[in-house]
């Protein structure tokens, strides 16, 4: 789902490559033709796509265990079996996604790796807690919702299997952020404690949220190339306001109060929010959330935990094909 | 020591009885019969299917996008292969 | 304050309903645990499925003893306010996860049974528990294959993935008899055609143990001494922790609507 804070490109390495090829790439994307795993495509394309789409893929894995945590503890039986959905769409959507990056010729294992052994990111969002019920509703409501704003763009990114792998995964998608903001209306109509918990949630939530676009037009290096290329087709501020001005009346509808004290509206309707938090944006992403090391640590002992099984089902297919080919032999 | 890779499986999908088999992804999967069983399970979570075919994905050969060329345009110009080049006088009506 | 645990009038049709929708939340609720921790991605989806399928059937049977019990009963009452003393299903499905191998040997053990069940339950006089039973042996049948697919590569994988599976086997075969189990409050609805008698489906399930068991190169254990409780409350010290997370927040936030 979780993109956009994490685009960069490798534009640099572009002398090498033949020229006239090059252009006849430029061409064929300002064409708005699709590129295929097997057509020529610059290096650079080819590394800045790997690196986005794996970090998609890992923030899909990773994003489920923020949520995950809820599972066992979700407060009704219909709310369970949708928690339960939905993280496990979320391992879909990573499955998708690290296939989509496997056809530019890096395999699923050696980018998991790359995660595990923390030099791949995924995006921050997923190194808050989850303390409350509470959360689950806000995520969906708003981290699904700042996805959706990044991914539908995706769907017509130039890369062809990143856009049909988005497609699929907006798809599946789409109920969850409505499952997020029903939990929220139920809290908002509830008792006053889950009321509290609900805007306790958005407190929260709410600066991590904005963050997820990326940093801000002005700093954020490397666009262009992306831009160039149409993997990316919107600026992370525009993206940004986007959702803001979408979530702003739904909060109000909630009842709910953003904590952004000094947000105006101006005269074309915009919603204006205060400065956001580099500093924290810029921590987490180095390492320093609050969970970033509970996560990874999480996805490790997954990991590990699974090897002697997959090791065992590569035993057994090994065993069984040496048992037909001795059979076939007879 | 990095992950072993676990071989890699192409998923085609007949959504409807009358329709073709269309590729939906990719999955791992150690053997053929653990791929198809993924299959199921990621890709006909929402109904989406009523057979399911796993390939390979090495057993597939696909043509060179470089030889579109010599492999695709000489096609194109064969318009007498389509039924709007031939002139049947309207009296005539459909056919 | 906590929320208080709910009454029961536990006529045999309300238990019966009860003890199967107990079995398929406890298992479900398993499973779900999985949820981001699997061996691998695809398994992490097979488990999830699965996982739904149960809680499906959980809630279908306890909207159905919610019904014919006619108090002011619902599947979320069911589930979240009783206590350890109060749930029904069998001491096999409340066990932890442990590793893959304990949680497919689990999963193998009750799907073999659950499979034959729901079949035979096609028949039954009772038509929401025969519609019930018709959708549920769809999800079963794929659940023992899957879980026999997994048991013969563990079993006949590596030397590790065999001892786990071995182990497991072992571990979890004491808790296998109680799903043939038959007291007197079912002995009358089997005799009147509402529900089947499990013990009939016990050749049949040793059929598909011994042949699984046998290629995936394990055993099965010679003892005989089974388990018994779970259909009357007497639980493993499993169940209590699995509640008290399961049931935390109806726990406390009483009568909050979530």
């Amino acid at each position: 789902m979780y993109t956009q804070a994490l685009n960069s490109s490798d534009g640099d390495d572009r002398g090498i490559e033949d020229a006239a090829r090059a252009a006849a790439f430029q061409a064929r994307i300002d064409d708005d033709e699709r590129i295929e795993p097997n057509d020529w495509m610059p290096a650079a394309y080819r590394k800045t796509l790997t690196r986005q789409i794996s970090q998609h893929a890992h923030s899909e894995i990773v994003g489920m265990l923020p949520e995950g945590n809820w599972i066992t503890r979700a407060p009704s039986l219909r709310r369970k079996a949708a928690l339960l959905a939905k993280v496990q769409d979320e391992c879909g959507h990573g499955l998708y996604l690290y296939a989509a990056a496997e056809t530019l010729g890096t395999s699923r294992e050696e980018l998991v790796d790359l995660m595990l052994s923390g030099k791949a990111k995924y995006s921050s969002i997923f190194n808050y807690p989850t303390l409350t019920w509470a959360d689950i509703g806000t995520i969906g409501w708003l981290v699904d919702g700042a996805a959706i704003m990044n991914q539908i763009p995706l769907c017509r990114c130039s890369y062809g299997p990143y856009a049909r792998a988005m497609i699929r995964v907006c798809k599946e998608e789409s109920f969850h952020q409505r499952q997020g903001f029903e939990i929220m209306v139920t809290l908002c109509r509830g008792t006053e404690e889950q009321k509290a918990m609900a805007q306790d949630a958005l407190n929260r939530w709410w600066w991590p949220v904005l963050m997820m676009f990326g940093p801000p037009d002005k700093v954020s290096q490397h666009s262009d190339t992306s831009t160039k290329w149409k993997i990316k087709r919107f600026s992370n501020d525009e993206l940004r306001q986007k959702f803001v001005d979408a979530t702003v009346p739904q909060a109000q509808f909630l009842g709910l109060t953003i904590p952004d004290p000094g947000m105006t509206q101006n005269e074309s309707g915009n919603w204006v929010y205060s400065e956001i938090d580099w500093a924290e944006f810029n921590q987490v992403l180095a390492g320093n959330g609050p969970c970033n090391r509970e996560r990874l640590a999480a996805r490790r002992k997954a990991h590990d935990d699974g090897a002697w099984v997959r090791e065992a089902a590569a035993a057994y297919a090994e065993k069984r094909k040496a048992r037909l080919l001795a059979q076939a032999a007879e | 020591m990095p992950t072993p890779n676990t071989p890699l499986w192409e998923v085609f999908i007949r959504s409807r009885n009358g329709l073709a088999h269309k590729h939906v992804g990719s999955l791992h999967a150690s053997d053929a019969t653990l791929a198809l069983q993924a299959a199921r399970d990621i890709y006909t979570r929402r109904g989406e299917g009523l057979s399911i075919w796993v390939v390979p994905s090495n057993a597939i050969t696909a043509s060179d996008p470089s030889e579109k060329g010599m492999m695709f345009e000489p096609a194109e110009s064969k318009i007498y292969r389509h039924p709007t080049f031939y002139d049947v006088p309207d009296e005539v009506g459909h056919m | 304050m906590t929320a208080a645990n709910i009454k029961v009038s536990e006529t045999p049709l309300v238990l019966y309903a009860l003890r199967r929708a107990d079995d398929a939340l406890i298992l479900g609720h398993r499973l779900s645990e999985w949820c981001g921790h699997a061996p691998a991605m695809e398994e992490d989806m097979a488990l999830a499925n699965m996982g739904l399928d149960l809680l499906g059937q959980a809630r279908e049977l306890y909207a159905y003893a919610a019904k014919v019990e006619g108090r002011d009963n619902d599947e979320d009452k069911f589930a979240y306010l009783r206590d350890v003393r109060q749930y029904r299903n069998l001491l096999l499905l409340e066990q932890p996860n442990g590793d893959f191998a304990r949680t497919m040997v689990r999963q193998f053990f009750y799907a073999a049974f659950a499979d034959l069940y729901w079949r035979a339950m096609m028949k039954s006089s009772d038509p929401t528990l025969a519609a019930i039973a018709a959708k549920s042996e769809k999800e079963s049948a794929y659940h023992i294959r899957h879980s026999s697919e997994w048991i013969v590569r563990l079993g006949d994988g590596t030397e590790e993935s065999h001892r786990r599976a071995q182990l497991a086997i072992d571990d979890l075969w004491a808790y296998t008899g109680e799903m043939f189990a038959v007291d007197d409050s079912e002995r009358g609805l089997i005799d009147a055609g509402i529900a089947i008698d499990p013990g009939t489906l016990k050749a049949q399930w040793q059929k598909t143990m011994t042949s699984v068991v046998n290629e995936a190169t394990l055993a099965l254990p010679k003892s005989d001494w089974m388990q018994q409780g779970g259909r009357s409350g007497r639980h493993s010290e499993h169940l209590g922790h699995l509640l008290s997370e399961l049931q935390s927040l109806q726990r406390t936030f009483p009568g909050a609507t979530w």
